[in-house]
C-alpha cells in the first residue's frame, strides 16, 4: 500500500461548493464502527450459547441446580472480580493513551496482561480438581449409558460448561496475544495518542470478555450457590 | 493509452510491492482483482458440483443402480450440496459483484477494510481447502482403500450426522472457516457503505444493488455466528460426546435442526438479496426508462431481511413442533411473499410503456422473472402446513429449491456477468452466443426440473438413488434436461473465456447506464476507480428520452449535462 501520507480528496458540487470525501484511509469512526460489527457477531455466538443452555435448564431444572452446586464459587468468584479488575486497568490504559501518557498506558496493558494470566491460572487450578474428581471432556462420568455416568442434565451441564468456559478461555488467551501485538505497536509508534484505533478496539473487546464472564459466572457458578449452603 | 487495474503493477499489495504479475494478484487489495479471484475459484467449484450432479442424473435415469452404489450416491448428494451451497453460492453474488461493483457504484475507492478483504480471501480459500481434505480422505486397510467423504447430505442433521464413520467433522469445520469469512465480508461491506459513499449520496441515492448488498451483510453478520456455534457444538458432541444432541444423553436432536436453520433459511434471502439488485440494475437499463418504485424496493430488501430471520421453523414442520408453533411459523412465512411481490411488480411495472432491448443480460433478467416466479410460488405452496406434510422431503421441494436459487440467484449472477463484463474485462462477449447459451439454460432449467414437481407430488422422495418404475419419464426427462442445460453452461463460460481473451473491446458505458459504476475514465477501470469522487445530487436512475440525464466528463467527473 502506498506510504505517502494521505490528503482527504475534495468533491465539488455544480454551485462549487467543497466536500472532503471520506477514504478508507485513517477512518476512526468506521474502525470503530466495524469493530462493533464484530461484537456483535460474538453477542449473537455466545447468545446462541446462552439460549441452549436455557432450553436445557428448563428440561433438566433439578440436575441444572445439582451440577452448578458442585463448582467451586470462590475461584470462579475471584476470577470474576480479576476480570473486573482487568476491564478497569485496560479503560486506564486507553485514557492514558488518549491523554498522551504513552508509559503509563504500557503499564496498564502488562497489568491487563498479568491478571488475565491469573485469570487463566486460576481456571487452570478448577479444571485440574474437577478431572481430578473424574469430571472433564471425554472422562466417563460425562458419557451416557455408563455405570459411573451423571444423570442427563448434568452430562449436559458440564458439557455446556467446559465447551463455554473453554470459548471464553480461548477470547482470553487472543486477548493476550492481541495486547502483547499492541504493545509492539505502541513501541514502533504505530499506535500514538493521535492514533489509537487498535488499542480502542482491544479495549472494546476487552469489555465483551468480560461481559461475557458477567453472564457466564452467575448461569453456571450461582444458580446452585442455594444447594450447597443449605438454602438461604 | 491509460492503464487499467488489470495491467503489471496496477495494483496495491498487502504485503510489500512484488514485482511478477502472479505475486501482484495473490498479495492484491485492489476490490476488483479480489473480486475477480473469488469468481474464478468459485466456478471451478460449480463445475465440480455441476458434473457430481450430472453423476447422480445419469444414475437415476433408469431405475436400479447401474455404476454408483447407494453410499457414493450418498456422498455425491453431499459433495454437490456442500459445494453449491457453503463454497458457491453463499459467497457468491456478494464475493463477486459485492467486491466489484459495490465500491464502484457509491463513489469509493476500495472497500473500507482493503487489507482485511485480502485476508478475508484467503481465509474463504483455506476454508475450500479443509472442505477439500474432508474429500481426500483415504483409509487404507489391508489394501483396500476406502474413499471417505461425509455422506450426510448438506445439512449435517444430527445425531447421524455425529454417529456415522464418515468424515463429517472435517466438513464442518470447513463450513465454520467459511462462515467466518462470510461474517468479515459482510463485516466489511456495512462499513464500506456506511462510511465511503460519495459526498451527497443518502441511502436513498444508492443503486438498488448496493441497498441488496447491505441487506445481505446484516444476514451475513448476524445469522453466520449461530451456525458457526452449532457446528462447534457438534463438533464437541462428536469427540467430547457432550451429548447436546444426543438423545442417549437427555439431548435434543431436533435443537440441532433448530439452531442449523436459524441460520441457513435467512441464508438464503442472503443468496437472493444481491440476486434481486442485480435485476433492479438490468431491468431499468434495459427498458431505458427510470425504475418504478425505487423506495419499495429498497425497503423490501430490508424487509426480506428482516422476516426471513423468523421463519426457519418451516423446515421442521415434521420434525416435531407444537401446532402452535408450526401455524406462527408458516403464517410468517407467507410474509415473505409479500415484499418479493412488490419487487416482481415493480420491474414489470418499470418495462412498461419502456423501450425494451432484448440484449443478452435483459434476456437472463426476464428468464429470471419466469422461473423465479415458479420457484418462489411453489415455496408458497409448501409454506403451508398441510401441504408440507405430503410434500417435504420429496422432489417437490427439490424442484422448488432449484427453481428459486438456480432459477433464480445462479441466473441473476448469470445476467451480472452478462451485464458487467465489458467493465470488468473492457471486452464484449459474442452476443449471438451469449443467446444461444441463454436460451439453452432456460429450456434446460424446465426441462430438468419441472418433471420433478410432478414426481414430488405423486410420492418421489428426494436423496434416493433408485425408484420405482412408474417415475422412470420424470427421471429421464430430467436427465434430458441436465445435458441440455449442461451444455448451456459449457457455452456460455466458453464464451466469457474466449471473449475475454479475444473480444471486441468494449467503450466506457457501453449500455448507456446510470449508475456510477459505469463512469469511470478507462474501460475496464483503472486502479483508484473514478478519476475524481463525485458529487452526488442525483438519483442512480435518472433517464431522459432513453438517454441518462446526467452526464459527466470522465477525466474530471464534473457534470456537464
Amino acid at each position: 500500500m502506498s506510504d505517502h501520507p494521505y490528503v482527504p480528496e475534495i468533491a465539488v458540487d455544480r454551485e462549487g461548493n467543497e466536500y472532503e470525501v471520506q477514504g478508507w484511509q485513517g477512518d476512526f469512526f468506521g474502525g470503530k464502527f466495524g469493530f462493533w460489527l464484530f461484537m456483535l457477531t460474538e453477542i449473537m455466538m455466545f447468545g446462541a450459547m446462552f439460549m441452549v443452555l436455557t432450553y436445557y435448564f428448563t428440561l433438566h431444572h433439578d440436575d441444572f441446580i445439582n451440577a452448578s452446586a458442585s463448582l467451586n464459587r470462590t475461584l470462579g468468584g475471584f476470577n470474576t472480580v480479576v476480570l473486573l479488575i482487568s476491564a478497569l486497568t485496560m479503560g486506564l490504559g486507553l485514557l492514558k493513551m488518549r491523554h498522551g501518557d504513552v508509559k503509563g498506558s504500557k503499564l496498564m496493558i502488562w497489568a491487563t496482561i498479568l491478571l488475565a494470566l491469573v485469570f487463566l491460572g486460576v481456571k487452570a487450578v478448577e479444571w485440574t480438581a474437577e478431572y481430578n474428581h473424574g469430571i472433564f471432556l471425554g472422562l466417563p462420568a460425562l458419557q451416557g449409558g455408563l455405570p459411573e455416568s451423571k444423570p442427563f442434565g448434568e452430562i449436559m451441564f458440564f458439557g455446556m460448561y467446559f465447551t463455554m468456559t473453554g470459548l471464553h478461555g480461548v477470547h482470553i488467551i487472543i486477548g493476550i496475544g492481541l495486547m502483547l501485538w499492541l504493545l509492539k505497536r505502541i513501541n514502533a509508534e504505530k499506535v500514538t495518542p493521535e492514533h489509537y484505533i487498535l488499542h480502542f478496539n482491544l479495549a472494546l473487546y476487552w469489555d465483551l470478555v468480560h461481559l461475557i464472564w458477567v453472564f457466564v459466572f452467575p448461569y453456571y457458578y450461582m444458580i446452585g450457590a442455594g444447594l450447597s449452603t443449605g438454602g438461604h | 493509452m491509460s492503464k487499467s487495474y488489470l495491467d503489471l503493477g496496477e495494483t496495491h499489495c498487502a504485503i510489500g510491492h512484488p514485482k511478477t504479475a502472479f505475486w501482484q494478484w495473490m498479495l492484491t487489495v485492489d476490490h476488483k482483482r479480489i473480486g475477480i479471484m473469488y469468481a474464478a475459484v468459485m466456478f471451478v467449484f460449480f463445475f465440480v458440483a455441476v458434473f457430481t450432479a450430472l453423476m447422480m442424473r445419469i444414475e437415476l435415469f433408469a431405475p436400479g443402480a447401474q455404476f454408483l452404489d447407494g453410499d457414493t450416491f450418498n456422498q455425491a448428494f453431499t459433495l454437490h450440496g456442500v459445494l453449491m451451497i457453503f463454497l458457491f453460492i453463499i459467497p457468491g453474488i456478494p464475493a463477486i459483484f459485492g467486491n466489484i461493483v459495490m465500491p464502484l457504484m457509491i463513489g469509493a475507492k476500495d472497500v473500507s477494510f482493503p487489507r482485511l478483504n485480502w485476508a478475508t480471501f484467503w481465509l474463504y480459500i483455506f476454508g475450500c481447502l479443509v472442505a477439500l481434505t474432508s474429500l481426500f480422505n483415504f483409509n487404507i486397510t489391508e489394501g483396500e482403500v476406502l474413499f471417505n467423504f461425509a455422506d450426510t447430505g448438506w445439512t449435517f442433521y444430527a445425531p447421524y450426522s455425529l454417529n456415522t464413520g464418515t468424515n463429517v467433522v472435517t466438513t464442518l469445520v470447513a463450513a465454520f472457516i467459511l462462515g467466518m469469512a462470510s461474517i468479515l465480508t459482510g463485516l466489511n461491506f456495512l462499513v464500506t457503505i456506511h462510511r465511503l459513499r460519495a459526498p451527497g449520496m443518502g441511502f436513498f441515492q444508492m443503486p438498488l444493488f448496493v441497498w441488496g448488498i447491505y441487506a445481505t451483510a446484516w444476514i451475513q453478520l448476524l445469522a453466520t455466528p449461530v451456525v458457526g456455534i452449532t457446528l462447534i457444538l457438534a463438533i464437541m458432541e462428536k469427540y467430547f460426546g457432550i451429548g447436546i444432541f444426543d438423545p442417549s444423553k437427555g439431548g435434543d436432536p431436533v435443537l440441532f435442526q433448530h439452531l442449523f436453520w436459524i441460520y441457513s433459511h435467512p441464508a438464503v434471502y442472503l443468496m437472493i438479496l444481491p440476486a434481486f439488485g442485480i435485476m433492479s440494475e438490468i431491468i431499468p437499463v434495459f427498458s431505458r426508462r427510470e425504475i418504478f418504485g425505487y423506495r419499495t424496493i429498497a425497503l423490501s430488501s430490508a424487509s426480506i431481511a428482516g422476516i426471513g430471520y423468523l421463519v426457519w421453523g418451516h423446515h421442521l414442520f415434521t420434525s416435531g413442533m407444537s401446532d402452535l408453533a408450526k401455524t406462527i411459523f408458516s403464517f410468517l412465512t407467507f410474509f415473505v411473499a409479500i415484499p418479493t411481490g412488490i419487487k416482481f411488480y415493480d420491474w414489470i411495472a418499470t418495462m412498461y410503456k419502456g423501450k425494451i432491448i432484448l440484449d443478452s443480460p435483459m434476456l437472463w433478467a426476464l428468464g429470471t422473472i419466469v422461473t423465479f416466479a415458479i420457484g418462489g410460488l411453489t415455496g408458497v405452496t409448501i409454506a403451508m402446513v398441510g401441504s408440507d406434510i405430503h410434500l417435504q422431503d420429496t422432489y417437490y421441494s427439490v424442484a422448488h429449491f432449484h427453481y428459486a436459487i438456480l432459477g433464480g440467484v445462479v441466473f441473476l449472477l448469470f445476467a451480472g456477468m452478462h451485464y458487467w463484463f465489458p467493465l470488468v474485462t473492457g471486452k464484449f462477449y459474442k452476443e449471438s452466443t451469449a443467446k444461444v447459451a441463454f436460451y439453452l439454460n432456460f429450456v434446460g432449467i424446465n426441462l430438468l426440473w419441472f418433471p420433478m414437481f410432478i414426481a414430488g407430488y405423486l410420492g418421489m422422495p428426494r436423496r434416493y438413488f433408485d425408484y420405482l418404475p412408474e417415475f422412470e419419464i420424470y427421471h429421464q426427462v430430467s436427465g434430458v434436461g441436465a445435458i441440455v442445460i449442461i451444455s448451456g453452461l459449457v457455452l456460455m463460460f466458453y464464451n466469457f473465456l474466449s471473449s475475454w481473451k479475444s473480444g471486441e473491446a468494449a467503450p466506457v458505458n457501453p449500455w448507456g447506464a446510470t449508475t456510477l459504476e459505469w463512469y469511470t475514465p478507462t474501460s475496464p477501470p483503472p486502479l483508484e476507480n473514478h478519476s475524481k469522487v463525485p458529487y452526488v445530487d442525483f438519483g442512480p436512475y435518472e433517464y431522459h428520452h432513453a438517454e441518462p440525464k446526467v452526464k459527466f466528463d470522465l477525466a474530471t467527473m464534473k457534470r456537464i449535462d
